[in-house]
């Protein structure tokens, strides 16, 4: 089918804009199917059903919008007081010197630009091909454009269970940057790994992470997407879980003009785990869209999807999820709650959830609230001597807590609370 | 302590008059008790005192230690000494029931300029307080309030009271939803907080609790009025003969 004209312009202008790499060795077939795929496409319009509630627009055009850098203030570097393996970027760029050695026990680090000089590569598997995967029955054109175009990003091949976790750090330094990363994370049988990620990355950052989760692996994600206000981020996720399987994601998001996140989960494996959560707060022209899309086609699968956003002075927040139920995925257990906490009545929330279920015998559950701070809490707490603001915070971390409570490792969550605690406190920092 | 001088409220959203000149004066280490038939307006008393939304004072005035309470926030209140056990302790999901202590303690001693308690001091402070009213460990972690039994519950607001130090306590119907032998473990804990120094203000629909937290005077509550004072023996003329022959003219 052919694109409508202003689509095919827009996809047209902007792949005229990219340039493939020189040498891209055994990346070079997938990046051409991808471009391929960007172009039949087309990238996303203000017309998609799919970007209903989020103006592409400035996702999509080919020079990234201007984003005034932020400094955090006296706030620690995220992540600072985990033991853990740093790969740092700034504006998508490697950072040699800021990063550890790329070495860690049971595991395999390297970077893309490095692992595609080669012909041969075990990351062949994973990079482009779950994302390509994840293209039905939906069009994820952004992800493909990064698996076309992608500049660099780490590969990390899993091979035991590794306790220290790999940090992204994405630093943004250049007020028009635009970055482009690819990671790939293929876990063995049995292997464990966390990923870490933070920071603001660019003045535009699209990142894809593809995640291959073999047998009884278990993979866990925490990420924080930087304080920085005007930057853009389109980031993708996608994931495939073999049998008794696990995988764990957490975004938190603080701040920005231009936040999608979408993350694509397979069960493929009996018995597979995948638990999806976010907290996002934000004010003003914040906007902030979770899309997620979760296929169960294994028996005995669990999926949960927690999402919450705490909403200010004409904040918008985004949800889309939903469940496919494929018809041999029998006893399957999902689970999807977005929630928002209006800060006052100038903010909005807008929540699409969906279920398509093709077995019989599974249960699903799923609900979406907007509301107001709890009067009756506040009251409560107010009565025992505890200030409005300082109560209006509790109870706004009381209302993130179930999201945040998916975060299994007891350090980093406290962090995160820290983190969201720090930035009511600071009223938009 | 406490004084209030013919206070006057009514609904904030519709014309109702509630309370129609209630005058009471809560000494130092004294108990007071207000009994009344539903709707008489002593919750509305309780709610007044303590600042919540929702209620329009017409006329009067309420005074802790001299300081006028009308005019001030909740938490000033609170500050100030004011303590109101609720008739419905709230539920809090997502707030862990040792931070709420922690945090209203803390904000209490930020409020008097006192230095705000460690998390390791204030543990040990909270177990000992806590073993007393014989509450256990569990019900600290939990969250506020959530899937705790009717007498948990109660426990619970008494247990803020004992590590808040209040000055003049309200009991609002604390015995409402309680088994006898939940009550009496309350009224315990109440008792073990009466000191010199500290006024009780008890509403309560029935006399049995009355039988556990014996008080010094007596009021009988109808209409947002105090009609009728006197001591202890009042509460068992109640309970034998029932509010009727108490209640005002307007509704006899």
């Amino acid at each position: 089918m052919a694109l409508p004209k202003v689509k095919q312009t827009a996809t047209e202008e902007r792949l005229a804009a990219m340039s493939l790499p020189e040498a891209p060795g055994w990346t070079g077939p997938a990046r051409d199917a991808a471009v391929a795929r960007v172009g039949a496409m087309g990238l996303p319009g203000r017309r998609d059903e799919y970007w209903k509630f989020t103006r592409p627009d400035t996702l999509v055009q080919a020079e990234a919008p201007r984003a005034a850098t932020f400094e955090g203030g006296d706030e620690a570097p995220t992540f600072d007081g985990i033991d853990r393996l740093k790969v740092v970027f700034v504006d998508g760029v490697f950072d040699e010197a800021a990063s550890d050695d790329l070495a860690l026990e049971g595991l395999k680090i390297e970077r893309l630009a490095e692992a595609q000089k080669s012909d041969l590569h075990w990351a062949r598997d994973v990079y482009g091909r779950l994302e390509e995967r994840g293209q039905s029955p939906v069009d994820r054109p952004l992800a493909a454009l990064n698996t076309a175009f992608a500049t660099d990003g780490i590969l990390i091949h899993v091979s035991g269970k590794v306790t220290k976790p790999v940090h992204f750090v994405y630093h943004h330094k250049s007020e028009t940057s635009d970055a482009m990363l690819h990671h790939c994370v293929k876990l063995e049988e049995g292997a464990e790994l966390t990923v870490l990620e933070s920071g603001p990355a660019a003045a535009r950052f699209n990142n894809v992470m593809e995640v291959e989760v073999a047998d009884t692996a278990r993979f866990a994600h925490i990420r924080t997407q930087g304080r920085d206000h005007e930057r853009r981020a389109a980031t993708h996720i996608f994931t495939r879980l073999g049998t008794e399987s696990t995988f764990k994601s957490f975004t938190m998001t603080a701040n920005g003009v231009m936040t999608r996140n979408e993350c694509v989960i397979e069960l493929t494996g009996d018995d597979a785990v995948a638990h999806v959560a976010g907290a996002a707060l934000g004010d003003g022209d914040f906007h902030h869209d979770d899309t997620v899309f979760i296929t169960h086609d294994a028996v005995n699968c669990e999926s949960r999807q927690v999402f919450k956003k705490v909403l200010r002075n004409g904040a918008t927040g985004v949800f889309q999820g939903k469940i496919l139920v494929k018809a041999g995925a029998q006893k399957t257990d999902g689970y999807q709650i977005s929630q928002s906490l209006l800060l006052d009545g100038d903010s909005q929330f807008l929540a699409k959830p969906e279920l398509e279920i093709y077995a019989d015998d599974v249960a699903c559950s799923h609900g979406s609230t907007s509301g107001a701070i709890d009067e009756t809490a506040l009251f409560y707490l107010r009565s025992r001597g505890v200030p409005t603001q300082q109560a209006t915070d509790l109870l706004t971390l009381a209302f993130l807590a179930e999201a945040v409570d998916e975060i299994d490792d007891e350090a980093l969550r406290e962090e995160i609370v820290d983190r969201l605690r720090g930035w009511l406190e600071r009223r938009r920092g | 302590m406490l004084e209030i001088k013919n206070l006057q409220v009514k609904l904030e959203e519709e014309d109702k008059q509630i309370l129609k000149g209630v005058d009471l004066k809560v000494g130092a280490g004294e108990v007071h008790a207000i009994m009344g038939p539903n709707g008489s307006g002593k919750s509305t008393l309780s709610y007044v005192l303590s600042g919540r939304d929702g209620y329009e004072v017409t006329g009067g005035e309420a005074t802790l230690d001299g300081e006028d309470l009308l005019d001030l926030e909740p938490e000033e209140r609170a500050a100030l000494g004011l303590f109101l056990a609720f008739q419905y302790p709230v539920e809090i999901p997502g707030v862990g029931n040792m931070t709420f202590l922690r945090t209203a303690v803390n904000a209490q001693r930020k409020a008097k300029g006192e230095d705000e308690m460690s998390a390791a001091d204030f543990l040990k402070f909270i177990r000992e307080r806590a073993k007393a009213l014989k509450i256990d460990a569990d019900m600290l972690k939990r969250p506020v309030n959530v899937g705790f039994s009717g007498g948990e519950k109660k426990r619970n607001e008494i247990l803020q009271m004992a590590v808040l130090e209040p000055k003049m306590c309200i009991l609002d119907e604390t015995d409402s939803g309680l088994d006898v032998d939940a009550m009496k473990l309350v009224a315990e804990g109440v008792n073990a907080l009466r000191t010199e120094g500290r006024g009780f203000l008890v509403i309560t629909h029935y006399q049995r609790l009355l039988d556990h937290i014996k008080p010094d005077v007596v009021h009988i509550m109808s209409n947002g009025k105090i009609v009728k004072t006197g001591g202890p023996e009042l509460a068992l003329e109640v309970e034998n003969n029932g509010y009727a022959e108490f209640l005002d003219t307007e509704e006899a």
